[in-house]
């Protein structure tokens, strides 16, 4: 017996699906600036030459590298409210768990983009008198992230991804909007693929348009 | 003994070494340096000639010695636990003080991601914070100096080998330096773009500028300089005239160098 689709019932659930589908947005606009920061923030200490300064930042990106994210979103969630004297809302859960654990594996981009400059970079800009952050800012990063650009594309769209684990604490994002509509009207194959698709709907003009500024930052070269 | 004595000198070296870990790379290098001078630095390969034009702008920290730019000495000094003295510097002082003395690499280094002109432009706008339309001009005038007006908005990719030294030998110009170093600014060019590169030197010379030169290309030495310093085991082995050293060389050392490099002529 054939299936018979019927996405019918979903589209009537449209406003719900727009609800989560800002949920997501939301989520992703957020840890997508928080994660690269910090991320950028701990490269910069990684690849510094002070002790004081490398060697908490391998320990944090170690530590978050090696704990799964959906594991730190129930602990910031169920744990930490134990903890600490304040309520842990299910957005400030995820997003931390989300954050810090993309702000781990971009701090490695980052201290790898910047280590592929040449030194001969900074002695250029050594010669002319720019001081450590002169030449950070406006010689070696603005090369490097040329360079590290398809790595943070990907680190952006695993970003993106993770933000549905932000369902497990109820956080209301596409995924758990789904969940719910799936179990309203008994029709999980039609409610999973329309969310499926609209990922992809969200994502592929994204990664399209990072395509895009890449050529565009790759004329100079 | 060394330039004109009613003249101040503008850099003065005493004592300089240079350690790396085991290695004595430079072993007590005494030098003057007056307004004016050109000085070419000649020496085998890993005889430290790189190194001292390195730690004359302190991009290489001195292990010992002192240097004085127009009579002030760079640096502190600092009593250490066992009552000997070293030098310390802050990197604030280095920093301004390399604004001073502009530098020319084998490498060119220049900046990819911007034109010609923004590399030109980046120590006015950056360190010296002028504002937009002045660094620009002033880019304009060391762009024209060195012949590049017309590639002033061109990318290093697309220029060759001896426009690139020429706009980083304008990049270091923009800042007016009152000391040029040129660490074998030739050595990377094709033969046929040498020239191009050498003729901006050289009129850079006829200015007066004040100038140290690291290059294998002798024949060149002996035109552009005043004085020629022939580095060996860290120390400055020999030094005068260009027809001293180059053509009449007191040292069995000197003469040895020179006879590996009788490729040159005058
Ligand atoms: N940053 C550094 N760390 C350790 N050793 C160094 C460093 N820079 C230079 N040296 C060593 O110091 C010595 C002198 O090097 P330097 O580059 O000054 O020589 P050079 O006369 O410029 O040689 P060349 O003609 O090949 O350029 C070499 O033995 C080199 O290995
Ligand atoms: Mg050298």
């Amino acid at each position: 017996m054939e299936y018979q689709w019927n996405f019918a019932p979903i589209f009537a659930h449209s406003d719900a699906l727009l609800v989560g589908a800002l949920g997501t947005l939301r989520i992703f606009v957020v840890c997508l600036l928080l994660g690269l920061s910090l991320g950028l923030l701990v490269g910069l200490a990684r690849y510094s030459t002070r002790r004081l300064l490398t060697w908490p930042a391998a320990a944090f990106v170690e530590f978050f590298r090696n704990t799964p994210v959906l594991v730190q979103i129930i602990w910031f969630f169920f744990a930490l409210p134990i903890l600490v004297p304040f309520e842990i809302s299910p957005m400030t859960a995820a997003v931390l768990g989300i954050s810090l654990n993309s702000a781990a594996f971009s701090a490695e981009i980052f201290r790898g983009g910047i280590q592929s400059i040449e030194p001969g970079q900074w002695e250029a800009g050594r010669a002319i008198g720019m001081s450590y952050a002169q030449i950070m800012r406006r010689i070696i990063l603005p090369q490097a992230i040329r360079r590290m650009l398809p790595a943070l594309t990907n680190r952006g769209i695993e970003i993106f991804k993770m933000s549905t684990l932000a369902s497990v604490v109820a956080y209301v994002e596409l995924l758990h909007q789904g969940r719910l509509i799936a179990s309203l009207n008994f029709n999980p194959i039609e409610t999973y693929t329309v969310i499926a698709v609209a990922f992809f709907l969200f994502l592929y003009p994204l990664v399209r348009a990072t395509y895009v500024l890449e050529r565009r930052l790759g004329r100079s070269d | 003994m060394n330039g004109n004595p009613d003249m101040r000198a503008l850099l003065r070296v005493g004592g300089l070494e240079k350690r790396f870990g085991e290695n004595a790379v430079l072993r007590g290098i005494d030098l003057e340096v007056t307004a004016g001078d050109r000085i070419a630095i000649i020496g085998a390969s890993g005889s430290g000639k790189s190194t001292l034009l390195r730690c004359l702008n302190f991009m290489e920290l001195p292990t010992a010695g002192r240097i004085e730019l127009d009579g002030v000495a760079v640096g502190s000094e600092r009593r250490r636990g066992d009552g000997s003295i070293e030098r310390v510097y802050a990197e604030a002082e280095l920093t301004r003080l390399r604004r001073r003395i502009g530098m020319v690499f084998q490498q060119f280094n220049l900046f990819p991601h911007m034109t010609a002109i923004g590399n030109v432009m980046e120590g006015l706008r950056t360190v010296l914070r002028r504002p937009a339309a002045e660094a620009r001009a002033r880019a304009l005038v060391e762009l024209t100096r060195v012949g590049l007006a017309d590639k002033a908005e061109e990318y290093p990719a697309r220029l060759s080998g001896g426009q690139k030294q020429r706009v980083a030998i304008a990049r270091a110009l923009a800042l007016d330096p009152e000391i040029l170093l040129f660490d074998e600014p030739t050595s990377s060019l094709d033969p046929e773009l040498v020239g191009e590169v050498l003729a901006v030197i050289r009129s850079l010379a006829e200015e007066g500028r004040t100038m140290l030169l690291v290059t294998h290309e002798l024949g060149f030495a002996y035109h552009f300089a005043s004085r020629v310093l022939f580095l060996a085991d860290g120390v400055i082995h020999e030094q005068g005239s260009p027809e001293e050293v180059l053509k009449h060389p007191r040292e069995a050392r000197t003469q040895a160098f020179l006879a590996r490099h009788r490729a040159f002529s005058f």
